[in-house]
């Protein structure tokens, strides 16, 4: 396949290695923000060609991961209901509530359906007037021209059995979190090339500056991600801190200016809290005024809550790139894919499951079955 | 959700950039995505789609370049058995 095959290709992936291991003298700390990114490092043992120097650390990009509990329990709460068809990605299925989740309220009766994009929903809406069609509106900057599309559709319609339970986050205020706590040991980010995509990267900019942060704009390749790392130490290693595209064949300054016009009109920037991290300031978006009416949470009247994470649960440690899966000591005994504790175990994109997936034996031995 | 792979646009079907959809072939399967945020696109480019919407067109030229780069290190390392920066 174009455009894919020749990114994965061993021979120059050792290249580009080898060339990292001849300009690092130092040690450093890197953190790839996207779960697609982590799942990519793991499942191609990129993070094994690296110099022993450099430590990759997994950053809080997963949506699925990063979505509140209390967020979950709402889902399960609308989904439960008996009018509603509620629709949602399928990767958010699995994901713990602190009670249940949505497959189990499948399995009891609640209509649930994964859609493959959110118009899907939209669709089912105008095909079933009699029923309220809900969708889950999770993800990053990557998904949140898909939602707004979908909301302006529904509003052009003049849906009324259509909403959205919202719970979108934005990644340039979580990597200010990070960056601003004092326990912080990242000192060059691979930024999130899809995201990226849409909002272009003029954002990073005045992140790159503060924090002194070498920020490298990276695709989800193997090669992209070795050229991301390469570029991140090479700006290290000289000093700089700087703003660079290694993704440029998809990921343009500006961005995507039709999408960041819909996201702007149909969306307003919020607080968030963020799974296992807490609150960020202005890290999320939630509906605007004029479309508030498409709100699920004030549609079905959900009051505000507050729950506690599972004890054992390290996820936000995890999250935050202050720990690795495999030293939570419930990883793959008590918590498996099947039975997850915690957000970062269901989805493909969280590092515990990434882990589980690809490093459960010898880590030494899958990298050279590569 | 935020894994997304370039898929090749095959055709290409309304007027209106609002609800523009085209069938993007990704390795064999063929998937209907909306084409509203890429106006621009035409038959036989690549896109990156994320939940059925073509986010971004691949550009050819800028895809060679890390290519050439790896090319432009093996033509030094020719040059200079040492290696140079
Ligand atoms: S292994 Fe399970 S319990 Fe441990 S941090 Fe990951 S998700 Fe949480």
């Amino acid at each position: 396949m174009k455009f894919l095959d020749e990114y994965r290709d061993g021979e120059l992936a050792q290249k580009l290695a080898a060339e990292i291991h001849r300009v690092t003298t130092k040690s450093w700390t890197i953190m790839e923000v996207c779960g697609g990114q982590t799942h990519a490092i793991i499942k191609f043992g990129i993070d094994e060609l690296l110099p022993k120097q450099i430590t990759l650390i997994h950053g809080p990009g997963c949506p699925v991961c990063v979505t509140p509990l209390e967020v979950i329990d709402q889902a399960l709460k609308i989904a439960a209901r008996s009018e509603v068809v509620f629709t949602s990605f399928g990767d958010m299925l699995r994901v713990p509530g602190s009670t249940t989740d949505l497959l189990a309220v499948k399995a009891l009766g609640g209509d649930v359906r994964i859609v493959y994009s959110p118009l899907d929903a939209v669709k089912l809406a105008v095909e079933n007037p009699t029923r309220e069609v809900v969708f889950f509106g999770v993800g990053f900057e990557t998904t949140a021209p898909a939602t707004a599309m979908a909301v302006f559709q529904a509003a052009q319609k003049g849906l009324k059995n259509f909403s959205m339970l919202i719970s979108h986050v934005l990644v340039p205020p979580a990597i200010e979190a990070l960056m601003s706590s004092p326990n912080c040991r990242v000192q060059g980010f691979l930024a999130a090339g899809h995201v990226c995509a849409v909002m272009g990267y003029e954002e990073y900019f005045p992140l790159a500056k503060k924090y002194h942060i070498p920020i490298v704009v990276t695709g989800f390749e193997p090669l992209d991600i070795l050229h991301g790392i390469l570029l991140t130490v090479q700006q290290l290693e000289s000093g700089r801190a700087e703003v660079e595209n290694q993704y440029a064949r998809a990921v343009s300054r500006a961005g995507n200016l039709p999408a960041q016009d819909l996201i702007k009109k149909v969306f307003k920037i919020v607080p968030r809290k963020w799974r296992g991290i807490g609150e960020i300031p202005q890290s999320g978006l939630g509906l605007s005024a004029a479309y508030a009416v498409f709100d699920a949470a004030k549609k079905f009247k959900l009051a505000d809550h507050r729950v506690e994470e599972p004890a054992e649960c390290i996820a936000g440690l995890i999250l935050q790139g202050l720990k690795k899966p495999h030293e939570c000591p419930a990883f793959g005994t008590r918590c498996t894919p099947e039975h997850p504790f915690g957000a970062t175990m269901v989805s493909s994109e969280g590092a515990c499951a990434a882990y589980y997936r690809f490093r459960r034996h010898d880590a030494k031995e899958l990298a050279g079955a590569k | 959700m935020c894994l997304a792979i370039p898929g090749k646009v095959v055709s290409i079907s309304g007027d209106d950039p609002l609800v523009r959809m085209g069938k993007i072939n990704f390795s064999g399967i063929i998937k209907e995505v909306s084409l509203a945020y890429v106006p621009e696109v035409v038959i036989g480019d690549y896109v990156i789609v994320h939940v059925g919407f073509a986010l971004s067109k691949v550009d050819e030229a800028e895809a060679q370049k890390v290519f050439e780069y790896l090319r432009q290190m093996d033509e030094l390392g020719d040059l200079e058995p040492e290696g140079v920066k």
